[in-house]
């Protein structure tokens, strides 16, 4: 059996982005401090800490999860997703231009969050409506933008993916 | 904030799980999503000495129906269940799960862990209530099985022994020519419920579950009235569940939930059955 002792630092590796990574942190380490603080990816934000704004949300296998809401140690051997993968090659991918274009953030404290939410539901479940789209943005909170340009862009972005629109 | 420190424990079979949670006693806690416990701890709420990581035992994984039960083991998440292909065995379970919690969270939170945690105002404690399931209970000394009623004692408090941890909660399959429904109140979709009410119902009449108002959630057997006659019942009901005044909800506003939430499950019930 595993056992991590407190208060000291256990090595922990896992793949971010599809790149290796690995560093230190005890058990009690956050995986979205792990992220900000031992990796230096700061594209991940840190809100409520406890589970309910959703901005720390990534993607741990693919699932959207709450970085706030795992230990770093938990991730060990685990493919993470943040942020930082979407603008691949420095162009924004299609959610993040649909996101400018719908005017779909303000002051982008949320959006990290909420794009790694809905790049799951856009993936694996491409004839999502707007009702099943405000059902996964109810896990995170925005306070500029009143959701609706969020709303938009993914609607937007379905309806591309699906080769029924230009984007 | 950021949780005190502990030990994480990582068992590879359920037994070292049980070595654990008996060398340490209260000090130690089952983590198994974490979607409730780690919240706690980054709050401070909870300071456990050591956490016992059973997210990834394989004996604990499974999903399946045996003698008219759903049996869902102590690591199967949320969502899991959700997507399982035989939940339409227990179509309250497909009308709630939905609910539990948010699509992040369901990803990680465990069925068995929000059992665990004993919310009054959760969905999961209040399907099992209603349906008539129980958990299975083990430690060092053995395995038990425990009904719903007499597995959550109160708010946020169950029966399991400081030794024990859940490895399974067992939902009944429903029952032939039986339908259900379920609505809940809250302040956002996934938030914690103000009112949470679930309803199944059959030839015989209709058995309400209710949430959110007393310390554990509350089962009513009503039989089959006339609307005025329900609207008395469910009346009765909501007065009899002293309701409490806090920061989310008044007293008043409960009891008004209970009234027409309770009206809504038993019409879509009703309405469910004669579709049959």
């Amino acid at each position: 059996m595993r056992y991590l002792k407190a208060d000291a630092g256990h090595p922990v590796s896992f793949t971010l982005n599809g790149r290796p990574v690995s560093g230190m942190a005890e058990p009690r380490t956050l995986l979205a401090d792990f992220l900000r603080r031992e990796i230096g990816q700061t594209g991940t934000h840190v809100g409520c800490e406890h589970g309910v704004c959703g901005a720390c949300t990534v993607r741990i296998d693919g699932r959207a999860t709450r970085s706030c809401l795992i230990y770093a140690v938990q991730a060990e051997g685990r493919s993470v997703e943040t942020v930082e993968a979407l603008a691949a090659g420095g162009e924004l991918n299609d959610l993040q231009a649909a996101f400018r274009r719908h005017h779909a953030l303000q002051c982008g404290f949320c959006t990290p969050g909420i794009l790694m939410s809905l790049s799951q539901l856009i993936e694996e479940e491409p004839d999502a409506g707007e009702a099943r789209v405000r059902e996964v943005l109810t896990g995170h909170l925005c306070r500029c933008t009143g959701y609706h340009g969020i709303v938009a862009a993914a609607l937007d972005v379905l309806a591309a993916r699906k080769g029924n629109k230009d984007v | 904030m950021k949780p005190a420190g502990f030990d994480l424990a990582c068992p590879d079979t359920v037994a070292e799980a049980l070595e654990v949670l008996t060398e340490h006693g209260g000090d130690a806690r089952i983590l198994a999503g974490g979607q409730s416990l780690a919240a706690m701890l980054n709050m401070r709420l909870a300071t456990p000495k050591v956490l016992v990581d059973i997210s990834g035992l394989g004996e604990l994984s499974s999903i399946a129906e045996a003698r008219g039960m759903i049996e869902v083991g102590a690591a199967v998440t949320q969502d899991q269940l959700l997507r399982w292909p035989g939940l339409p065995a227990q179509p309250l379970l497909a009308q709630v799960l939905p609910w539990v919690g948010h699509y992040q969270t369901r990803q990680r939170g465990t069925v068995c862990g929000s059992l665990a945690h004993g919310d009054p105002s959760s969905e999961l404690p209040l399907a099992l209530a209603l349906l008539g399931g129980e958990v299975v209970l083990a430690s060092r000394r053995g395995r038990r099985t425990v009904t719903a009623a007499a597995f959550q004692t109160g708010m946020m408090q169950t029966a399991m022994a400081e030794d024990e941890m859940i490895v399974a909660a067992r939902f009944p399959v429903a029952g032939k020519g039986a339908a259900s429904a379920f609505a809940e109140v809250g302040p956002r979709r996934g938030d914690f419920a103000i009112v949470a009410i679930a309803a199944v119902a059959d030839d015989s009449g209709v058995t309400l579950g209710i949430g959110g108002v007393a310390d554990t959630p509350a089962v009513r057997h009503l039989q089959w009235l006339n609307d005025e006659g329900l609207a008395d019942a469910l009346n009765a009901i909501a007065w009899d569940l002293r309701a409490g005044s806090d920061v989310h909800a008044s007293a008043q506003y409960r009891r008004t939930l209970v009234r027409n939430l309770g009206a809504k499950v038993i019409r879509e019930a009703r309405d469910a059955l004669s579709q049959g």
